[in-house]
């Protein structure tokens, strides 16, 4: 690597988390990081290695295995004028929070009148490929977008996990990052001057004409392959990453779907009462006239996360379920 | 949707004239379609009770869609309907298949799968749309979408296929004008392109029977006149009860000729285009009643107000030109037809008869004829007779 700042490194997606963690440390002393071994073990997947060292304990916290205490902390530090990231170790564990962060987080402007915010921003992991079993491997994400009060973010690529933290800091409200377990270790280029992103709209990742393929965080890379594949068979598939599950970026997603009349949803959280439910049924709202086939999804089998590596794979959306998918609202025309 | 004329491809249906429940009989009129043409009436060609309309006012449809189904006194569907019938298990036989200008023998998209009425039609939001904009018949297409659904592509190939195969058809923004005025060419065009035509032309002496038409019409109020058209026409058709290689249809590589004799009297419109429509059974009407059909057939053209029957029935072709002036008529033969007889302006002209040089008044007919089914021998012979008739009008 050279001295200038034009040449880009090659990095992964956890020191890109790494990364922006410490320019927020940095930019804003009011930041601190706190949760669950983040601090001596660096992190249960070593996003906060070297932190304790650089900002020392009173910055970077590690607390008891206590969900809805420590993230009720960080609701009130946050109440307090601080900017609190709290990193929750799995959506999973995520749910004993869930009344800190639905009932209080959430709620507390609207119950104070305006009087109070929550700047808090709670990173945790999600998802499943790493055969950890039914407790530590679902994508709850979509319940969270459910709520009205938090935004939810989904990065999925290394300039959004570089990006997302500091915008999401400066946001008076609550925000939510999922980070999906199996993009820890993607590597790629990353500018060094690479920064703060925006946390509003949908990306389209891959420009196409014929279909619209819908997903965010840890389905992107199978939905590019996916369109890859498609491609070959003739197919041209637009791939767009949502990249905030709340709020929905809708005129992203319809202008797509309005060129490409068709749409496959990708989503690896379940499909009843989904997330993607929720896009389907927002494009029939808008967009029914310009379908030219039923919206599709491809979403995890409804079963508890298998454990066995086999079982889990088959219980997860694949490349070849997407392409299925999407050759399918094609019917005699492929 | 019967095919009223070779040239037709699909029509929009304007107005049903019946409802669902109407007891109908043959030769009722049931409902009334756009052309371009103009405004045709549909008559039934059975006895029924109207049972299903299928096809809503405003909507194009293909020639050969079931417009409707009717209960005959077998409870099957017949009439304008060529749908199967309803699979009652106590139901008759089907009864044979209705004349062909109802049912041409090679519907428009051969491809199409029958949908019984009850079907409910799979098509997506945005190719119901689309096929709504272009008036597309959905019922005739097949699906290639997602199970089997009419998709967007399974549209977009209709309206090429609908360009293609009718042109003008499908420019809705069309003037009825422009509309007929492709309509005759592409008739026209496959016409001279199709037909090797021959042409024949006699003089005929029309001396005697202008004398016995100004005596018939002596003591006749002017509206009752008989004018000398009817008499051409009714030669004509005399004749070809002689020549039946001159009436009827070349489909498909083959003549066939016509059991019945309808003159296409040849009638051109304000504005510009002409029609053709049928005068039935030309050749056993008495002048009287020819004479008033005639009136009728022109006012109606010119109305706009034709039957579909009318249109589609004629087995020849007759012109006369002689009101604009010309002494000689070259036709074009309209297809499937293959003969058409053209009449000039009647000339008085020094003629000589029985050896002594007389004025006379003289029409020259002529004949364009399709020589694959008949030659100029037998042409010659046509307006032999044409003449002999002409030259008896009172048994004409």
């Amino acid at each position: 690597m050279t001295g200038t700042t034009a040449t880009s490194a090659q990095t992964t997606y956890r020191e890109a988390i790494r990364e922006s963690i410490r320019d927020a440390m940095i930019r804003d002393e009011r930041v601190f990081l706190m949760g669950e071994d983040v601090g001596h073990y660096g992190g249960c997947f070593a996003v906060s290695m070297g932190l304790l060292d650089e900002f020392g304990p009173e910055r970077i916290r590690d607390t008891p295995l206590s969900e809805s205490g420590f993230v009720g902390a960080g609701i009130g530090a946050a109440m307090g004028g601080m900017r609190p990231i709290v990193e929750i170790m799995t959506v999973n564990f995520s749910l004993l929070a869930l009344d800190q962060i639905v009932n209080n987080a959430a709620t507390l402007r609207h119950m104070s009148g305006g009087q109070f915010g929550v700047p808090i921003v709670i990173r945790m992991a999600t998802g499943g490929g790493k055969q950890v079993a039914a407790q530590h491997s679902h994508s709850l994400e979509g319940w969270y977008a459910h709520i009205p009060g938090i935004k939810v973010l989904a990065p999925a690529t290394l300039e959004d996990a570089r990006g997302m933290l500091w915008t999401a800091l400066e946001d008076p409200d609550p925000v939510l990052i999922f980070e999906h377990v199996l993009l820890y270790n993607m590597q790629g280029d990353l500018s060094p001057d690479a920064g703060p992103v925006d946390i509003s709209r949908a990306a389209i990742r891959r420009p196409g004409k014929d279909i619209s393929l819908i997903t965010y965080g840890g389905m992107l890379a199978k939905t590019l392959a996916a369109a890859d594949d498609l491609s070959a068979q003739g197919i041209d598939a637009e791939v767009i990453d949502l990249r905030s599950l709340r709020p929905l970026d809708m005129p992203t997603i319809l202008d797509s779907v309005t060129r490409t009349r068709r749409a496959v949803i990708v989503d690896e959280g379940w499909r009843s009462g989904s997330l993607s439910a929720e896009i389907s049924a927002r494009i029939m709202e808008a967009a029914f006239y310009e379908l030219d086939a039923p919206v599709s999804r491809v979403c995890s089998a409804e079963v508890p996360l298998p454990y066995p590596a086999h079982l889990e794979k088959a219980a997860l959306p694949q490349t070849a379920d997407i392409v299925e998918a999407a050759r399918a609202l094609f019917g005699e025309n492929v | 949707m019967p095919q009223l004329g070779a040239d037709m491809a699909a029509a929009t249906l304007t107005e049903w004239l019946r409802k669902p429940g109407d007891a109908v009989k043959h030769g009722d009129i049931v409902a009334v379609v756009e052309t371009e043409k103009g405004a045709i009436e549909i008559e039934i060609f059975e006895d029924g009770v109207i049972d299903k309309l299928l096809v809503d006012p405003g909507t194009k449809v293909p020639v050969g869609t079931v417009l409707a189904t009717i209960d005959g006194d077998h409870t099957e569907a017949a009439g304008v309907s060529t749908a199967p019938p309803p699979t009652t298990p106590t139901e008759a036989a089907p009864k044979p298949a209705p004349r062909p200008a109802e049912a041409p023998e090679k519907p428009p998209r051969p491809e199409a799968r029958p949908r019984s009425p009850a079907d409910r039609i799979k098509i997506s939001p945005a190719a119901a749309r689309l096929a709504a904009e272009h008036n597309i018949d959905i019922r005739a297409l097949a699906g290639t979408g997602p199970d089997g659904a009419i998709g967007l592509t399974d549209i977009e190939n209709a309206i090429q296929g609908t360009a293609s195969a009718g042109g003008p058809e499908d420019k809705s923004t069309d003037t009825p004008g422009a509309a007929m005025r492709r309509a005759i060419a592409a008739a026209m065009s496959r016409s001279k392109r199709e037909i090797p035509h021959y042409y024949l032309s006699t003089p005929i002496d029309m001396t005697r029977a202008m004398d016995w038409l100004e005596e018939a019409n002596r003591n006749r109020p002017v509206t009752d006149r008989l004018i000398y058209s009817v008499l051409l026409i009714k030669a004509v058709a005399r004749a070809l009860e002689e020549f039946p290689e001159l009436n009827g249809f070349w489909n498909e590589d083959e003549f066939r000729p016509a059991r019945d004799i309808h003159i296409g009297w040849a009638i051109s419109l304000r504005g510009g285009g002409l029609v053709s429509p049928a005068l039935h059974n030309a050749n056993r009407m008495e002048p009287d009643p020819l004479m008033a059909a005639l009136r009728d057939l022109v006012k109606r053209a010119r109305a706009f107000r034709l039957r579909g029957s009318e249109l589609s029935d004629p087995t020849i072709t007759v012109t006369n030109l002689g009101d604009q002036g010309v002494e000689t008529v070259f036709g074009v033969i309209y297809p499937p037809q293959v003969a058409l007889v053209g009449f000039g302006r009647i000339v008085e002209r020094p003629w000589v008869v029985d050896g002594a040089v007389q004025p006379c008044r003289i029409i020259q007919t002529s004949l364009a004829a399709d020589h694959r089914v008949s030659d100029g021998h037998r042409g010659g012979l046509f307006l032999s007779k044409i003449d002999r008739l002409l030259q008896e009008p009172e048994t004409l």
